[in-house]
C-alpha cells in the first residue's frame, strides 16, 4: 500500500473545448508555495526560498499566457561563490532559439561572455513563471525581463564595490565580469559578491522595472550571431530530449486509442493482458493504458487489448470533402452581409471565397513524457510550450496542490504552436501512479497526427470594390473558424469591415506558427492581386498605392528590389511566373517575391526562388533570425503546396509521413533573405510572421501564369 | 522468444538477449542507453533513427534487432573521437545548421554514409542521400550550408 492516496479524475471530467485552445487562458490558480532551490551550488541563492520570489506577485496567474515573472533578483539570477552564473527563465527551447538569445540577454547586461552564463529553462521548481512560449513573446517580453534581472545583479556588484572602496559609482568601470576602480588596478568579481552576506539580502529585492538597460548602440553580445550553447551535445547525440529521459526502474507505456473520434468503448476483455505478468494495466474510466519493461512488450500488450476491445459506432461526422460547407453551415450567429454593398455596386466589385484546410505541426519529436511519483509528489519531464500550464493540468487531474507537481521541459524536438497542452504528461502520470514506477510514454507518429490538434481550417469571404481611380473603396472580410490574427487590412482603403466568426470545428484545433495570420494574409494578398488585375495595375504598384505604413512599405520595396521584380515582371517565359505578397503581424513586417515553374502535365508547382525581406526591430541574433526565416519559408511552402489533413467518419486518412508529405531537401528553393536591422526600434518576435507571405506569393505567381484566380491552399493547378 | 544477438557497436563487441523482432532502435535506446538515434515515424520515412550498418545508412526503427546480428553498427555516439568532434559534426556546429536538433544525428550519419563510400562525394550526391531525411524545422538551408562548409574544409 502506498502511504498516500491520490484521487484521479477520469478523462471524461476534462472535456476539451476546441476553441479554448485558440485563446490564451489567463486563469488565476492561486499562489503556490514553492520549495527551496537546490543543486545550484553555494552562492547567492542557497538560503533563499523560492516562495520569496513570488511574494510580491500577489494574486498573479500561474500557468497563464503571460506568467507572473520574477519578482526579485534571486528568482532570475544565481551567482555561485565560485563566480558561476546561472540564469533562470520559464521559457522553453524547442528549436526557435530561446536558449541562445536569453543567454545573450543575460551576458550582455552582466558584462560577461556568453560562455559564462548557464541557462536553466522551464523547470517549474526552479524558474519563474515567464508564461507560455508562444505568440512570439520571448523576444519582446522575456528577453527584457532577463536583461532587467541581469542589470540588477550587475548594479549590486557595482554597489558592493562602492561600499568596499568608498568611492562614487561614476568612477567605476565594468567589463569581463568584473568591476574595476578608477585606476583599473583593483577589481571585484561576481564571486566576491556571492561571498558577501549582505548581498544575499539585496538579491531578495524586487527587480526595478525602470532599471537602465544597455543601449542598443552599446550592445556587444546581443545583436551578434551567437551559436546555440548546447550544440555540441546535439551533434554527439548526448542531449537528452524528453523522449530520451530515463529514470531508475522506468517502464514504457502505451495507451488504448479509439478507432475514430467520438467512438465509445462498449466492452473490453482484459483477461489476456492481465495474464502478461510483466505488464501493468490501468483503467480510469475511458482511459486504458499499459506499462511494460520495454516498448515492444507494451505494444504487444496494447495489441492484445485492442483485439479484445469492442467499440460503439462513432457518431456521423463531416469529412474533409464536406469541411468548408460544414464550417459555413455551423457558423456562430449569422454571417454578416457586406455593409457597403450599395456603394460597392457603384464601382467595380469583386467577391471571392477562400478555403484553408487543416494542417498539422508534425514536430519531429512526437509528444513524450516521463512521469515519476514520490510520496504523493509528481515530477514529469515532457516537451511542452506551457510548463506552468502543464503543471496546473496535472494538479487538477490528480487533485494535488501545485507545489506537489514539478514539470521539467528539456530542450525538445519542435513545436510550432503544436505543444501548448499536456495530454501526454497526464497520461504518463496516470500510468506511473498505477505501475508505481516511473513511466516513459512516447506518442507514435500516428497518435501525434490523430490526437494532437490541428491548425484551424477556415472559410474566408472577401468583397471589395474599386473606385474610378482604381483605388479600393470598400473592403468586407469575413473569416469563418480559422481565427482573428492579422484580420485587419494594413492597406489604406475607403471603408472596411473585418470580422472573425467562430464555427463548430469538426476536428480539435489550436495554435500554430502564425495562427490565422497565414489564412487571413493568404486571402487578403491573393485578393489584392485580383484587384490589381481588375484595376489594370502591377501588383507591386497597386500595393504601394494603398500602403502608408513605412515599415511595411520598406520590406515590400526591399524584396521587390532584390528580386528585380520590375525587370522580371516584363519577362515572358512560358510556365515560369512570379508572385509577391506582404504582411504584418505581432509587430514585425514581411514581404516575399517568388518564382515558380508550372508543370501542367504533372500538375506540379515548383518554387525555384524565394526572396524575403523581414523586419522585426533591432535584431537580437542575426544567425538565429535567419534560421527562423529560412525555416518559416520552407514550412510555409509545405502548407502552400501539399499539406492537407484528410478525414472521414472521425478518422484521419493521411496520418503518417508517407501520407502527409512535409518539405524535404529537394523542395527547398534558392533562398534570398534580407533582414532589415532597425536598431532604433524595439525587438519583436520573429518565429511566426515570416511564414505568412509564402502561400499568397506562390498563389499569385500561379494566378499570373494561368490567368485564373486561386481560391484555396494547398495551391493546385489540377483543374487547369 | 529471447535470443542471444551479438554485434559490433561503435567499435565494441556487444551481446543482447532479447526478442529478435524488436526494432534495433528500441534496443539501442532502451537496453543499451544510446538515445542519440531518435524515433520520428516508425516507418522509415523520416530517418531520425538513422544508424550505419556496415557503413550503410539504415532506418533502425524498421530494422529488427535480429537482422543486426554479426553486423557492424555505428550510432552517432560512436562518431566523434575522444576529445574531438568528427569534421562533419564540427561543420554542423560551426554553421549553426539545425534548430531543434532532433533530426541532426540522423542527418550527420546520412552524410557520413555517403562520404565513407566515396570520400570525394559532391554536394549533389550528399543532398540526394539526405532527401530521405525530414527536418521539420525545415533547416534545409542551414544543412546545405553545413555540407558546403564540410566540403570546403576537406578541399583546404
Amino acid at each position: 500500500m502506498k502511504p498516500y492516496s491520490i484521487e484521479v479524475s477520469s478523462p471524461e471530467d476534462e472535456a476539451i473545448d476546441s476553441n479554448d485552445l485558440l485563446e490564451y487562458t489567463n486563469c488565476d490558480f492561486g499562489l503556490s508555495r514553492r520549495s527551496f532551490v537546490k543543486g545550484l551550488g553555494a552562492g547567492l541563492l542557497l538560503a533563499v526560498p523560492c516562495s520569496a520570489f513570488t511574494q510580491e506577485s500577489g494574486r498573479r496567474s500561474q500557468g497563464g499566457f503571460l506568467g507572473s515573472g520574477a519578482r526579485n533578483v534571486a528568482a532570475r539570477i544565481h551567482i555561485g561563490s565560485d563566480g558561476r552564473i546561472t540564469v533562470l527563465a520559464g521559457k522553453v527551447e524547442g528549436g526557435q532559439g530561446a536558449r541562445t538569445e536569453l543567454t545573450q540577454a543575460a551576458a550582455e547586461e552582466l558584462r560577461v561572455p556568453v560562455g559564462h552564463v548557464q541557462m536553466i529553462l522551464a523547470d517549474t521548481e526552479l524558474v519563474p513563471d515567464d508564461g507560455m512560449t508562444a505568440g512570439s513573446g520571448s523576444t519582446p517580453r522575456t528577453i527584457p525581463a532577463v536583461r532587467q534581472g541581469a542589470a540588477a545583479a550587475r548594479d549590486l556588484l557595482a554597489e558592493y564595490a562602492c561600499r568596499q572602496w568608498n568611492v562614487e559609482r561614476t568612477t567605476l568601470r565594468m567589463g569581463d565580469g568584473k568591476v574595476f576602480d578608477a585606476t583599473g588596478q583593483r577589481f571585484f568579481s561576481y564571486a566576491d559578491l556571492a561571498k558577501d552576506i549582505e548581498a544575499s539580502k539585496l538579491f531578495r529585492q524586487a527587480i526595478p522595472s525602470d532599471i537602465e538597460l544597455t543601449a542598443v548602440s552599446e550592445w556587444k553580445v546581443l545583436g551578434t550571431p551567437a551559436l546555440r550553447p548546447n550544440a555540441g551535445s546535439i551533434v554527439t547525440g548526448t542531449h537528452i530530449y524528453p523522449s530520451d529521459v530515463v529514470r531508475p526502474g522506468m517502464v514504457y507505456g502505451k495507451i488504448l486509442r479509439a478507432p475514430a473520434y467520438g467512438a465509445k468503448l462498449a466492452s473490453v476483455d482484459l483477461g489476456a493482458v492481465n495474464a502478461m505478468k510483466d505488464v501493468t494495466v490501468v483503467q480510469n474510466g475511458s482511459f486504458i493504458g499499459v506499462a511494460a519493461p520495454n516498448s515492444f512488450r507494451a505494444r504487444a500488450a496494447l495489441a492484445s487489448i485492442s483485439s479484445a476491445a469492442k467499440w460503439k459506432t462513432a457518431p456521423p461526422q463531416p469529412s474533409s470533402e464536406e469541411l468548408f460547407d460544414y464550417l459555413r453551415k455551423n457558423v456562430e450567429g449569422d454571417v454578416p452581409r457586406n455593409p457597403f454593398a450599395d456603394e460597392a455596386a457603384k464601382g467595380k466589385a469583386i467577391r471571392r471565397t477562400y478555403h484553408v484546410p487543416y494542417v498539422q505541426h508534425a514536430p519531429l519529436e512526437p509528444r513524450a513524457a516521463v512521469a515519476e511519483w514520490n510520496e504523493g509528489r509528481l515530477t514529469v519531464w515532457t516537451g511542452s510550450q506551457n510548463p506552468f500550464g502543464v503543471r496546473s493540468e496535472l494538479a487538477r487531474t490528480f487533485h494535488l496542490p501545485e507545489d506537489h507537481v514539478r514539470v521539467v521541459i528539456p530542450d525538445f524536438g519542435g513545436a510550432f504552436g503544436g505543444k501548448h497542452t499536456g495530454e501526454c504528461a497526464v497520461e504518463a502520470a496516470r500510468l506511473a501512479l498505477a505501475a508505481n514506477k516511473p513511466v516513459s510514454l512516447r506518442w507514435t507518429r500516428e497518435e501525434e497526427f490523430t490526437w494532437a490538434y490541428f491548425r484551424p481550417a477556415g472559410v474566408i469571404d472577401v468583397e471589395a470594390s474599386l473606385n474610378t481611380q482604381g483605388k479600393i473603396a470598400t473592403w468586407h472580410f469575413i473569416n469563418i473558424n480559422s481565427g482573428p490574427n492579422a484580420i485587419e487590412t494594413p492597406y489604406v482603403v475607403g471603408k472596411t469591415n473585418c470580422q472573425y466568426l467562430p464555427s463548430k470545428p469538426p476536428l480539435r484545433h489550436g495554435s500554430y506558427r502564425g495562427l490565422a495570420a497565414t489564412a487571413n494574409n493568404f486571402a487578403r494578398e491573393v485578393f489584392m492581386d485580383e484587384l490589381a488585375a481588375a484595376a489594370g495595375a502591377d501588383p507591386l504598384e497597386f500595393r504601394l498605392t494603398h500602403l502608408e505604413n513605412p515599415r511595411l512599405r520598406a520590406v515590400l520595396e526591399k524584396a521587390a528590389k532584390e528580386f528585380h521584380w520590375q525587370e522580371r515582371a516584363k519577362s515572358k517565359v512560358s510556365d515560369v511566373s512570379i508572385g509577391m505578397a506582404c504582411g504584418t503581424e505581432k509587430g514585425s513586417f514581411v514581404a516575399a517575391c517568388v518564382e515558380v515553374e508550372l508543370d501542367r502535365a504533372q500538375k506540379r508547382i515548383r518554387v525555384h526562388h524565394a526572396c524575403e525581406a523581414f523586419e522585426c526591430g533591432a535584431i537580437v541574433n542575426p544567425a538565429n533570425l535567419r534560421a527562423q526565416v529560412e525555416g518559416a519559408i520552407l514550412m510555409g511552402l509545405g502548407a502552400a503546396l501539399r499539406e492537407e489533413i484528410q478525414f472521414l467518419n472521425g478518422k484521419i486518412l493521411n496520418g503518417s509521413f508517407g501520407g502527409y508529405r512535409v518539405p524535404r531537401f529537394g523542395d527547398a528553393p534558392e533562398l534570398d533573405i534580407h533582414l532589415i536591422n532597425r536598431l532604433d526600434l524595439a525587438s519583436a518576435g520573429a518565429g511566426e510572421t515570416p511564414i505568412i507571405v509564402i502561400a499568397p506569393a506562390i498563389a499569385n505567381a500561379v494566378f499570373r501564369a494561368i490567368g485564373k484566380s486561386v481560391h484555396a491552399i494547398p495551391v493546385s493547378i489540377a483543374e487547369t | 522468444m529471447d535470443t542471444e544477438i551479438s554485434f559490433m557497436l561503435n567499435g565494441r563487441a556487444r551481446t543482447v538477449t532479447t526478442d529478435p523482432k524488436r526494432p534495433l532502435l528500441d534496443v539501442l535506446r532502451e537496453d543499451l542507453q544510446l538515445t542519440g538515434a531518435k524515433f520520428g515515424c516508425g516507418e522509415g520515412q523520416c530517418r531520425a533513427c538513422t544508424v550505419l550498418i556496415n557503413g550503410q545508412s539504415t532506418p533502425s526503427c524498421i530494422t529488427p534487432v535480429g537482422d543486426a546480428g554479426k553486423q557492424n553498427i555505428l550510432t552517432i555516439e560512436g562518431l566523434a573521437g575522444d576529445d574531438k568532434l568528427h569534421p562533419i559534426q564540427q561543420a554542423f556546429v560551426d554553421e549553426g545548421a539545425f534548430q531543434c536538433g532532433y533530426c541532426t544525428a540522423g542527418m550527420i550519419l546520412g552524410v557520413t554514409a555517403v562520404i565513407k563510400k566515396n570520400p570525394k562525394a559532391t554536394e549533389a550526391e550528399i543532398l540526394s542521400e539526405l532527401e530521405k531525411h525530414i527536418c521539420r524545422c525545415c533547416s534545409y538551408a542551414g544543412y546545405r550550408k553545413a555540407v558546403r562548409r564540410l566540403l570546403a574544409a576537406k578541399q583546404a
